[in-house]
Order: structure tokens, then C-alpha cells, then sequence
């Protein structure tokens, strides 16, 4: 079951660091977009990824100045979209035009809006502030996944998963195990769920990146809002101490691509050890292989319920609360 | 937990050595359930309100 699109709202196409002067495609809601930073001022420009005359994608295409030339027969766009050229004619068709979508550029993120331009409200853009914040260091990524989006909020409202798909890395017993509290704001959009283990094994994440040797305590509260930007707020300190209290903030954008398919963007930003190379190269390398398994895990998914004939079954029990919550807030907000 | 929150809030907590889940309505009814999908069908009832039955606690 395909969890529907919400196009009135705000998406991650990519980080603002991977934005220059090579056109860069990306599909987003299942329309192709390219992006390019402009040579005048360096703000971002989003277009639609199809050439108006024979459908080349402009991503495949070269920059002049901050106008964007199709790589095919030179028809040339503007940062609004507004065809300039074509070749061999002074005249230039009136329909000659690519979509321009609304983007902003905002704790490193870059935000696309695919919907109806006059809604693309930037207050409305949810924020991440930690992922800009010089006290913090940042390790980051994005991997595609052959899923249906719903399916990657799924596995970030339960966390555990953790305990079973990710044992060994930042899984333990007590992920499982503790009981969780859920909390929506029904106007707002926004799923919380809070797991807070007072007395937890640490996990390799956690042992290697802090140094701790014992038990710990380890609050883990999520801040989903829906439909694109998660948010784990992960403090972690030893048994027993109010100190020291080792800050982590996990961070996703998950933005549709197309029907089965979502970019998974991911960001573990810490507010310890923030001159350790170590710990940055180890976070990174680690976290990358605790995003793969979710990648394949998710893959093998979509694969196996696309086999399964049209409307299977689920169970949910205690743990999916906030995945629950989580679903019918993305049906509101596509229904809108 | 923290944020900016609009008001109308509804709450799950999982009760610490039970399967039991305590919702709490933001209109400040409160249900007892082992079932999410149930809790959920329950909290979100409104504008009817929530059927008398359910109000057990």
C-alpha cells in the first residue's frame, strides 16, 4: 500500500554543500528537478529536470553564467525558468518555459517546495539548527532506497529495531524493552515518542564515541515532523551521574522521490570529542553502515510486500504508537 | 519533551510493567487500552466525542 504524497509542504533535495556550478538532478514527489547555485549572488535555483523542447535533462546540461543551457540543442533558461534562446530563430515560443520551484536554503539543507508556489510559506520550513551549529560536529549522508517513504518513517518512529536490526551497533535489550510515550500535535503535524533507559547497556556507538566504559543512561526523544524532517534527541550519560551528558542529535530528511522510492538523508551531529578526527571518521563510517542495514532491510521490504496480493494484513502492537500516529498524520496531510 | 506545540495534544504513555497503553485526550478524557489502533480510534473521536463506554477511567 503506497503511502500518498503531500506536495504542500517542504522537502530536502539535497545538502546545500553538494550545490555548485555542476547541475545536479534530483527527482523529488516524482518530478525530475535540477539544481545549480548561481554565479551572481549563490542562492540556489531549482528547475524542472526537462528541456520545454525535446524532454533532455537539464542536469546532463552546462551553466552560463546563472542561465542553464540544455546540452542537447541549446535552448537556454533563466533562474525563473524563462527560455532565452533557442538556437537558429529570433523567435522564441511563448510556452517555452521549465517550472521553477520555490527553494531555500537553511541549516545546511536545501528545502524544495513542489506544490502550489503561492503556499511555499519559509516559516513553514521546520528546523534543524544543530546541523549549522559551530559548537557541534557533524558527520552526514544520503542513501536512495527502493521504498515506499512510509516504510523509512516506519522504522524511525520504532526504535526497536534497534535492538534486532542493529544489535551489535547501537541496538541493546533495552531499546526493546523500555515502554515508550507518545505525543501528537494533531494541528501542528508533529509526532513525539520518548524512550528513556535509566539503566542501559552502551552500545558501540556510544562506548567508542564517548569513551564510556559502564552502563548508562540513554534518552532517546523524537521530534518527527511530518512529513520530511526527523529529529533524535539522544542524551546519553553514565549510570547514575547527571554528568557529564554526552549530546547527540540524529537527524533524517526523508523526501519521496517517487512512487517506491525515498532519499534517505542522515546526520549525526555531537556536542563531545568535537576535535577527535577519530571519532568524526568513526561516526561517520559507523553510522553509514547502521543507515545500510536499514537501506537493505527496507529494500527486501518493498520487495516483499510488492509480491504480496492487494490487501495483506499488518499487526501493531505497543511499540508502533508513534508509527501509527505518524501514518495517519502523512494521510491528513496529503488529503489537504 | 520539547518544541513548540499548537494545543490540541494527544498522549500515549506505555504504563512501565504493563502492556497497557494510557491515552490522554487534549480535551482531558482519559482511556485504557492494550491496543494502539484501538487507543488511536479512541483519542481521535472528536468532533463526536468519545463513546461513553470507553470513558472507563
Amino acid at each position: 500500500m503506497a503511502t500518498a504524497f503531500a506536495r504542500n509542504r517542504w522537502y530536502v533535495a539535497a545538502y546545500g554543500s553538494e550545490i555548485g556550478r555542476e547541475p545536479l538532478g534530483r527527482t523529488i514527489l516524482g518530478e525530475p528537478i535540477v539544481l545549480y547555485r548561481t554565479e551572481s549572488d549563490g542562492r540556489v535555483v531549482a528547475l524542472a529536470d526537462r528541456c520545454v523542447h525535446r524532454r533532455f535533462p537539464l542536469s546532463a546540461s552546462r551553466l552560463d553564467g546563472d542561465r542553464i543551457v540544455c546540452g542537447y540543442h541549446g535552448f537556454t533558461y533563466d533562474t525563473a525558468g524563462t527560455c532565452v534562446f533557442v538556437p537558429g530563430q529570433q523567435r522564441i515560443p511563448r510556452t517555452a518555459r521549465v517550472a521553477a520551484y520555490p527553494a531555500v536554503e537553511l541549516d545546511s539543507f536545501v528545502w524544495v517546495w513542489i506544490g502550489d508556489p503561492a503556499l511555499a510559506d519559509e516559516k513553514l520550513i521546520p528546523r534543524a539548527p544543530h546541523l549549522a551549529d559551530p559548537d557541534m560536529v557533524t558527520v552526514c549522508g544520503m542513501e536512495p532506497i527502493d521504498g515506499d517513504y512510509g516504510l523509512l518513517v516506519d522504522n524511525l518512529m520504532d526504535l526497536s529495531h534497534e535492538t534486532y536490526l542493529h544489535g551489535g551497533y547501537i541496538g541493546t535489550p533495552e531499546v526493546a524493552e523500555t515502554p515508550i510515550a507518545t505525543e501528537v500535535d494533531e494541528d501542528a503535524g508533529i509526532v513525539r515518542v520518548s524512550r528513556h533507559m535509566l539503566d542501559a547497556e552502551c552500545p558501540p556507538f556510544y562506548a567508542r564515541s564517548t569513551g564510556i566504559q559502564g552502563r548508562i543512561t540513554r534518552l532517546q526523544d523524537i521530534e518527527y515532523f511530518a512529513p520530511c524532517l526527523y529529529l533524535l534527541h539522544s542524551r546519553i550519560m553514565p549510570v547514575g551521574q547527571d554528568a557529564p551528558v554526552f549530546r547527540t542529535e540524529i537527524t533524517y530528511a526523508i523526501t519521496p522521490s517517487a512512487p517506491g522510492k525515498v532519499y534517505d538523508f542522515w546526520a549525526v551531529s555531537r556536542d563531545f570529542a568535537t576535535d577527535d578526527d577519530e571519532v568524526t571518521a568513526f561516526l561517520r563510517d559507523f553510522n553509514h553502515q547502521v543507515v545500510m542495514q536499514d537501506v537493505k532491510a527496507l529494500n527486501l521490504l518493498q520487495r516483499a510486500l510488492d509480491s504480496e496480493p492487494a490487501g495483506y494484513q499488518e499487526l501493531s502492537i505497543n511499540i508502533d504508537t508513534g508509527g501509527l500516529a505518524a501514518r495517519r498524520i502523512l494521510a491528513k496531510l496529503a488529503a489537504a | 519533551m520539547t518544541g513548540p506545540s499548537s494545543g490540541a495534544t494527544n498522549r500515549i504513555d506505555w504504563q512501565p510493567g504493563t502492556d497497557l497503553l494510557h491515552g490522554t485526550c487534549h480535551c482531558g478524557a482519559q482511556h485504557t487500552a492494550d491496543d494502539p489502533v484501538e487507543m488511536w480510534t479512541w483519542l481521535l473521536s472528536h468532533p463526536e466525542g468519545h463513546p461513553s463506554e470507553a470513558s472507563d477511567d
